[in-house]
């Protein structure tokens, strides 16, 4: 068999394969969910994802959206750059979704933005805090808030609450949300009077941060904000607790997650960071959420991202309902007229920019749990 | 009469306008994926130029294509509104455009291939391996600390000029150019380079001049597919262009085989379409890519498609 | 002045875990004459198999510590040996190309596999040995782990030239990384010293991956990536093929590493080891403590 014969069935199997047109069952409405379920980010995708699951399962046991089921096509971006492009590209042209839902970080949900914008397909995205976002055009949104608000929450949390005037800051500088975090921070809190001594960097995937906190140390800094992911977030709590630096460390919406505790330790004791949600509200809806979400998951604790997941596909529901139609245009209008929609990471508002605007939540450890400490209002 | 090869080119450049005609016909996502083929055979016909025919285990591969990506992004961003005008410019303005935007990425990348040459051609094997994959890393890091070029975050918002027409006809064009350097006595010099460097030398030739030529035109080719990369998928990240990009271009060489441009074409074909068959089995997929390199490493070292044996064990 | 003196001890005691995986790199380059990519990932392993041993054990003691490190120096022992004998020993004498593609492939598979079966999030290690802080001067302070790191890597160290210079199978290896034909010709059995060295460099490789994920408690399966680039860095830097050059090599790559993280440009922390080992190959190839080698033709 020569190259030629071989290069000629290979391509012509592969073609029929591809080609091989599925028939689109247009008795269902299709939403579209790309997240990382594996992949350096899959603590995040696979939490947005089961709050999505929830959701949407909730709703077709209600009956579904104008009288027909609903069904969730996800795709795993596997926390890589490049993926989301080509997966939403195949929900929108070939699944035939009416909305895509995703992603749980800002760079790659900026990579998908631009292709649901010149498709005119709306996105919604759980939990990207980077403005940039929603700045691609009016068919994206949020349902969380932005970092902007985010680093003035810490600013002013850290300066009021903490009482705090020199806060060094360490920021990873492979994340484009801990770099927007850290921006948003240092401007709010120098603009609060406060001081920022020293900011030290470091990448994703470091394990050792005892050069930075050693001279983080030196500059007589009386905090710490760390806004990056927990699972650098923990090991720097660890080596600056062994170095002798008891002082408050804190940071963002990045921290949340149970390895923070599991590998921080006592290190972690009686550190803050700002999120969208806290499982102790008393609040019914966000009461009700928690125990369906144990039930449907072995009893595990919604977190933020599950929560946001879940607001996500609720509110793209209620804009359905109210827009009366899944046809993008009436859609994407119904979405962005969004007022008070009671969700379970609180009153959601879309902004003329399609953010939205809510409450903060700060959250500490102590004894091995998570626990509550206050909710800012925007 | 045209000489043959210019003629195989004509009629593949002929062939790339006629697709694009039809390609509103065509199912998008369908197209996405040929999309996506024809700018890994241009990576992977370039690579093939450095690892197959030379010899030099370039493990960087990556690094170049994200110069080309970001220098083309940076001129249809920020030069591109000023010359084309409010209105977004004509189908022609705008098309010129692309193609400076794609030569300047394809030269940058050609000049970062020489930096990056000069110095580490003189090693061999393992630590030329090591020495590139060093300055695919460094070459990320600096990206990512340029705020100007979006520092992490990268680039979005990429005009999406890449159609398939203008993939086609690159990917002609780079398999013409590598070709026609490979049947010509620079072939001669990149092949004996190859197969003993010391022998090489010893009748007279320059292998480190062949050496940085092939570097160079590897990289201008994947500069180019770095700018067409960068206007498909309209964002570009630094973390997008690490060291497991420029392995999955290297298997691509492997599995086609090295040093044969068509084995190594349709190597690329075949692991474009494998990700998007397996999706599936999506977390399995890098399992099983490992394990094909080492169980054709060990069986079949030329490769799946390398039909004409090139004598793989020439030198210990 | 403290701080510099604490950046002296954070650096000495990364560079000792460097040095621990140069160790094996060089080893197995000295006799193998190629880069066993996947020396990082068996270092990897041994975090992980420490982990699943000290499920069983006491934390916090001395002897459930060692039965921890034991096992997992053992179980990457036996780990390398296999890789050796399946990956590597049917490409005996193939260009070197093809087995670093090999190594390449293995790695990545262990990586990726880890991926799969572990998850890709970080998981705790235990603090398997008694853990506690040194203070010096009220200013410097040091944790029994980092000392720990330190002083099993001399151990190591000390231990591996007696192996290599005083007994049988030792001069076995130095006789086949000098020569392997006329190390058959006077009786070695080559497969045996290889398998030989390869279980050694994966249990020294182990051991670092142990001593890693006490000072660093978060393991992943991605984890010998970036150590495993910088010990090979190291390696070349003290003279690939030297042990004490490894050892060297990884010490001040650490020290520099830890200063250049520490200064106002901490994010080139990464890159100054590569651009070490740009350097190095270009004004001294051979290293710090190597010799210059003439290449026969």
């Amino acid at each position: 068999m020569d190259i030629k014969r071989a290069g000629t069935i290979l391509s012509a199997a592969a073609f029929l394969a591809l080609a091989g047109c599925q028939k689109q069952d247009d008795s269902v409405i299709r939403v579209g969910e790309y997240a990382s379920l594996t992949g350096k980010e899959a603590a995040f995708g696979q939490s947005c994802h089961k709050g999505t699951l929830l959701a949407i399962e909730e709703l077709n046991a209600g009956g579904g959206l104008l009288g027909k089921k609903l069904e969730l096509r996800t795709e795993d971006d596997a926390s890589t750059q490049g993926q989301p492009a080509t997966i939403v590209k195949k929900l929108i042209s070939r699944d035939k979704v009416i909305a895509v839902l995703g992603e749980a970080t800002s760079s790659r949900s900026l990579e998908a933005a631009p292709i649901c914008q010149s498709d005119r397909i709306p996105m919604i995205s759980p939990a990207a805090t980077n403005p940039a976002v929603t700045a691609v055009g009016p068919y994206v949104f949020r349902v969380c808030f932005i970092d902007p608000f985010q680093g003035a929450v810490m600013a002013k949390f850290a300066k009021n609450r903490l009482g705090l005037h020199k806060v060094a800051v360490l920021t990873s500088v492979s994340s484009a949300y801990s770099v927007g975090l850290a921006k948003y921070f240092k401007e709010r809190f120098t603009a609060d009077g406060g001081e920022i001594p020293v900011e030290q960097k470091y990448s994703e995937g470091d394990k050792d941060f005892n050069a930075q906190l050693t001279a983080i140390k030196a500059s007589g800094a009386d905090g710490i904000f760390v806004p990056g992911y927990y699972t650098e977030a923990a090991l720097v709590c660890i080596q600056a607790r062994n170095l002798g630096l008891p002082v408050p460390i804190f940071g963002g919406d990045g921290w949340e997650a149970p390895e923070l505790i599991q590998i921080g330790g006592t290190a972690v004791e009686g550190c803050y960071y700002s999120t969208h949600f806290s499982p102790e509200n008393t609040a019914p809806v966000v009461k009700g959420f928690v125990d369906k979400f144990r039930a449907r998951f072995n009893g595990e604790t919604p977190d933020g991202m599950a929560a946001l997941g879940y607001d996500s596909a609720a509110m793209l529901a209620d804009a359905v309902k109210r827009a009366g139609t899944t046809e993008p245009a009436a859609l994407r209008d119904a979405l962005a007229a969004t007022r008070g929609y009671r969700g379970v990471t609180g009153s959601i508002t879309m902004d003329p920019d399609r953010n939205a605007t809510k409450a903060a939540v700060i959250i500490t450890v102590k004894d091995g749990h998570f626990k509550f400490v206050e909710s800012v209002a925007p | 009469m045209l000489p043959k090869p210019l003629l195989a080119l004509a009629g593949a450049l002929l062939l790339a306008a006629g697709i694009g005609a039809v390609s509103d016909r065509i199912d998008p996502y369908f197209l996405d994926v040929l999309t996506g083929i024809g700018i890994n055979v241009i990576l992977a016909v370039s690579l093939n130029l450095v690892n197959g025919y030379t010899g030099q285990f370039s493990l960087g591969h990556a690094g170049f294509m994200s110069v080309g990506a970001y220098c083309a992004a940076a001129i249809t961003l920020f030069a591109g509104p000023g010359l084309l005008g409010p209105s977004g410019g004509s189908a022609l303005g705008q098309g010129s455009l692309f193609l400076a935007a794609l030569l300047c990425g394809g030269l940058c990348a050609a000049l970062a291939g020489l930096l990056v040459g000069v110095p580490s051609l003189r090693l061999k094997g393992d630590y030329l391996a090591i020495v590139t994959l060093g300055f695919g890393e460094i070459i990320r890091v600096i990206f990512q600390n340029v705020g100007a070029l979006g520092g992490a975050l990268g680039l979005n918002g990429i005009p999406a000029y890449t159609t398939i027409s203008w993939v086609v006809s690159f990917a002609a064009v780079a398999i013409f150019t590598v070709l026609c350097l490979v049947h010509s006595t620079y072939g001669r010099g990149f092949i004996a380079t190859h197969d003993d460097e010391i022998a090489a030398e010893a009748v007279g030739l320059n292998t480190t001049r062949y050496k940085i030529v092939a570097f160079v035109v590897g990289a201008f080719f994947a500069g180019i597919a770095g700018g067409l990369y960068a206007h498909f998928k309209q964002a570009i990240a630094p973390a997008g262009f690490d060291f497991t990009k420029s392995i999955e271009i290297v298997v691509m060489v492997i599995l086609g085989g090295m040093g044969n441009t068509m084995g190594v074409i349709l190597g690329a074909v075949l692991l474009t379409l494998l990700p998007e068959l397996l999706r599936p089995i999506a977390d399995y997929r890098m399992i099983i890519y490992s394990l094909i390199l080492i169980a054709l490493m060990i069986s079949r070292p030329q490769g799946l498609f390398n039909f004409h044996r090139r004598n793989p064990a020439a030198r210990g | 002045m403290y701080e510099f003196l604490q950046q002296l001890l954070n650096g000495l005691s990364l560079g000792a875990i460097y040095a621990l995986i140069a160790i094996g790199y060089t080893m197995v380059y000295g006799i193998l004459r190629f880069i066993n990519f996947a020396h990082s990932d068996v270092f990897m392993a041994g975090a992980f198999i420490g982990l699943n041993v000290a499920r069983y054990t006491h934390p916090g003691t001395f002897l459930g510590g060692f039965i921890v490190l034991g096992s997992a120096m053992l179980g990457c022992a036996l780990l390398g040996m296999t890789i050796e004998r399946l990956a590597y020993r049917p490409l005996r004498g193939a260009p070197t190309l093809n087995v670093l593609i090999t190594a390449i492939g293995v790695s990545l598979f262990l990586e990726y596999s880890g991926q799969k079966f572990f998850g890709a999030a970080p998981r705790r290690f235990p603090a398997i040995f008694p853990v506690r802080e040194f203070t010096f001067g009220g200013a410097i302070t040091i944790s029994s782990n980092q000392l720990a790191v330190i002083g099993v890597t001399f151990l190591l160290m000390v231990a591996l030239q007696l192996v290599v210079f005083r007994t049988k199978i030792g001069t076995a290896m130095r006789a086949v990384s000098l020569n392997p034909r006329a190390a058959q010709l006077v009786g070695i059995n080559n497969d045996v010293v290889i398998s030989f060295t390869f279980g050694l460099g994966s249990a020294l490789a182990a051991a670092g991956g142990i001593l890693y994920a006490l000072n660093y408690p978060s393991i992943d399966p991605l984890m010998g990536v970036m150590p495993g680039l910088k010990a090979f860095v190291a390696a070349v830097l003290g003279g690939i093929g030297s042990i004490p050059g490894a050892a060297l090599g990884g010490l001040i790559l650490g020290v520099v590493e830890t200063f250049v993280a520490g200064s106002p440009w901490s994010t080139g922390k990464d890159a100054i080891a590569f651009g070490i080992l740009i350097v190095i190959l270009l004004f001294r190839p051979a290293g710090l403590l190597g010799k210059s080698g003439v290449e026969k033709v």
